[in-house]
């Protein structure tokens, strides 16, 4: 019906907006890795921010990795995120799970428990007030404990769990199964996708965390990534001899791209995981049923 | 307890199949296991969350009784005075400050539904006429990568790129054409975090149109071909109406959000472009809150904030039910 010649304007004006968009995420990457390798001589040439290095040196990662903040930093994140995760991931499927035999005691309840913490958030005061009652001002846990369980991704995940076909469940119950059998050997490996999935959000969360940390860690020694990322590189304060574990200071430049690069790299190593669940449509399908 | 078990004992169960060797191994009690006891299991699972929520979602709401208080730090919560409604005064007499943030969380907030809401529809429908299916997992793979991102690596990444020493205005010096001042300068603070935000989360939001549109029957388009319809005609009648319900959960979620417009976001950049620019109602209350520690009024104000948001989405929802959509929640069905 219609001609050729249009289509091919067409093609090309599309082609050209998405290269755009396409550009505008991967290019800021491409700048930011190319400057935190980039010798000293050509950031001070090119006004600070390096598009393609001409020489690459590790000077800035090894200045960063010997020790000072960044070191520790990436410690506290890392424990974090570990200890995190797996408590959010076994709270949350535990609860889901509780919540979706049909007709078992209470279930109600603490649905409405559920879905009422989806509806009201607290607020920064009464949050605060909380953590500084249970006296967990400058613990880890302040930043843990009230993100471990997301009403959302129980709701998902229990919406999962009640299309396991009840035959299954039931024909396990004759063959004798106690409920924490069915749960472990039947419900959880039909429930690998959905959990991989889940997990990573949560995992994602917890090295992102940064205003929990900033509203109950006073103390700068026991910073997340993110705190140092904001100090260092968003205020730009600069890196002395203190802060880094050489004497010989790489440019400031450098060394900020280098931590921003340190923040990022656990994202991108996620997110081909992420990435294949969700075309998968794990998560779509979840948040429209 | 016999009773409440009798009533609802609509599960299929073991125990009537008396002939079958089962579970039971020990002689079978007297009278059928009380639910509490048959349930323990789950009942069990639930606990860990369900404290969890309780302490750190419910207890704070209880805190909010700081609201009605003039909270002194060393008396405590429980025995600072009572003040009545003395702390949402800032809220009805209007407060210089408190205004600023209320009108600066309103513009923003209709700013980001104008342009971050709309921006993805038209991109998924750019990328959904696409016709190599590869290429259309590339776009999206590069393009929904930020929203995993923290707002402190976004905001360095902006601040490097539009800063003062970054790549643009190196480009523009060099070339005697002038500098661009975006980053600290608070006359385009709203349009800068709205394209930052643009920048975060335009993929994200996209591929929920996406999936949207792979659902649309391809038959409707075929038919709405032989009737004649060109492409906006198609695009009007076919594809817009196949967006719909999505488009109605994303807005009524955004709306029960429509007063939190990027807290940690505008925190991060508060210092560079002040307070008149930038302070929203989230950082009123972290500012003047845990900052100043006017705890009572700053409480106030997130209450109120608090209520206002589940008052919207709720009316939102009950909207779209009008309009015969599913809205946030459907009825609970099986």
């Amino acid at each position: 019906m219609r001609g050729s010649a249009p289509a091919v304007t067409v093609r090309a004006v599309k082609g050209v907006l998405l290269t755009i968009c396409c550009a505008l995420v991967v290019v800021p990457f491409v700048g930011i890795i190319s400057t935190s390798l980039a010798t000293r001589t050509q950031i001070v040439n090119s006004g600070g921010f390096v598009i393609i290095p001409d020489e690459v040196t590790f000077a800035a990662y090894r200045a960063l990795f010997t020790g000072g903040v960044v070191p520790r930093a990436v410690g506290v994140s890392v424990f974090i995120t570990l200890v995190g995760t797996a408590l959010s991931l076994a709270s949350t499927t535990l609860l889901a799970y509780g919540l979706s035999r049909p007709g078992s005691f209470a279930h109600r309840p603490v649905l409405m428990v559920v879905v009422g913490a989806l509806l009201f958030t607290p607020g920064i005061i009464p949050g605060y007030l909380t953590i500084d009652l249970l006296g967990l001002i400058d613990s880890y846990w302040a930043v843990i404990l009230p993100v471990v369980v997301s009403a959302f991704n129980v709701v998902i995940l229990r919406a999962f769990f009640m299309e396991i076909p009840a035959e299954l469940v039931e024909s396990a119950r004759i063959d004798g199964a106690s409920d924490g059998q069915i749960f472990g050997r039947i419900v959880l490996p039909l429930s690998k996708a959905v959990l991989s999935v889940i997990g990573l959000f949560y995992a994602v969360g917890y090295w992102n965390a940064f205003f929990g940390a900033l509203l109950y860690l006073n103390d700068s020694a026991k910073w997340p990534i993110q705190l140092v990322l904001r100090t260092y590189v968003v205020n730009q304060q600069q890196l002395g001899v203190d802060q880094v574990g050489t004497a010989e200071l790489p440019p400031q430049e450098a060394l900020q791209m280098a931590i921003l690069v340190i923040s990022i790299v656990p994202i991108l190593l996620v997110y081909p995981f992420i990435q294949r669940h969700f075309s998968k449509g794990v998560l779509v399908g979840a948040v429209k049923g | 307890m016999a009773a409440v078990r009798k009533r609802r004992n609509g599960e299929v169960s073991v125990q009537p199949l008396s002939g079958l060797p089962s579970a039971a191994d020990q002689p079978a009690p007297a009278k059928p296991p009380s639910r509490v006891n048959r349930d323990r299991f789950l009942l069990l699972a639930m606990l860990p969350g369900l404290g969890l929520l309780l302490t750190f979602h419910y207890l704070p709401l209880l805190g909010n009784v700081i609201a009605f208080k003039d909270f002194q730090p060393y008396l405590g919560l429980v025995d600072s005075p009572w003040t009545g409604l003395n702390n949402f005064r800032v809220i009805v007499e209007g407060d210089p400050i408190f205004l600023t943030a209320l009108g600066n969380t309103l513009l923003i907030m209709l700013l980001q539904i104008g342009v971050v809401f709309t921006l993805p529809i038209a991109l998924a429908l750019l990328l959904d006429s696409l016709l190599s299916e590869r290429l259309k997992r590339v776009v999206q793979t590069i393009l929904y990568l930020p929203h995993f991102l923290s707002w402190v690596i976004v905001i360095s990444i902006f601040n490097e790129l539009l800063g003062g020493s970054g790549p643009i205005n190196t480009f523009l010096r060099r070339h005697d054409l002038g500098t661009i001042d975006i980053i600290g300068n608070s006359a385009v603070f709203k349009e800068l975090i709205t394209g930052q935000v643009l920048w975060k989360e335009a993929g994200w939001a996209m591929i929920l149109f996406l999936a949207a549109l792979s659902r649309i029957d391809p038959e409707l388009y075929e038919a709405s071909a032989v009737d004649g319809a060109g492409r906006l005609r198609q695009m009007w009648h076919v594809t817009l109406p196949g967006l719909r319900s999505v488009i109605v959960l994303l807005l009524i979620l955004r709306l029960g959000d429509a007063l939190t417009v990027g807290f940690e976001q505008i925190l991060l950049q508060q210092q560079a472009v002040g307070i008149d620019a930038s302070e929203v109602l989230d950082t009123y209350v972290y500012n003047n809150g845990i900052v100043q520690s006017d705890w009572g009024v700053s409480a106030a104000v997130g209450l109120v904030k608090g209520l206002v948001g589940v008052a919207l989405v709720l009316g939102a929802n009950r909207l779209a039910h009008a309009f015969g959509e599913a809205g946030l929640y459907r009825r609970e069905a099986r």
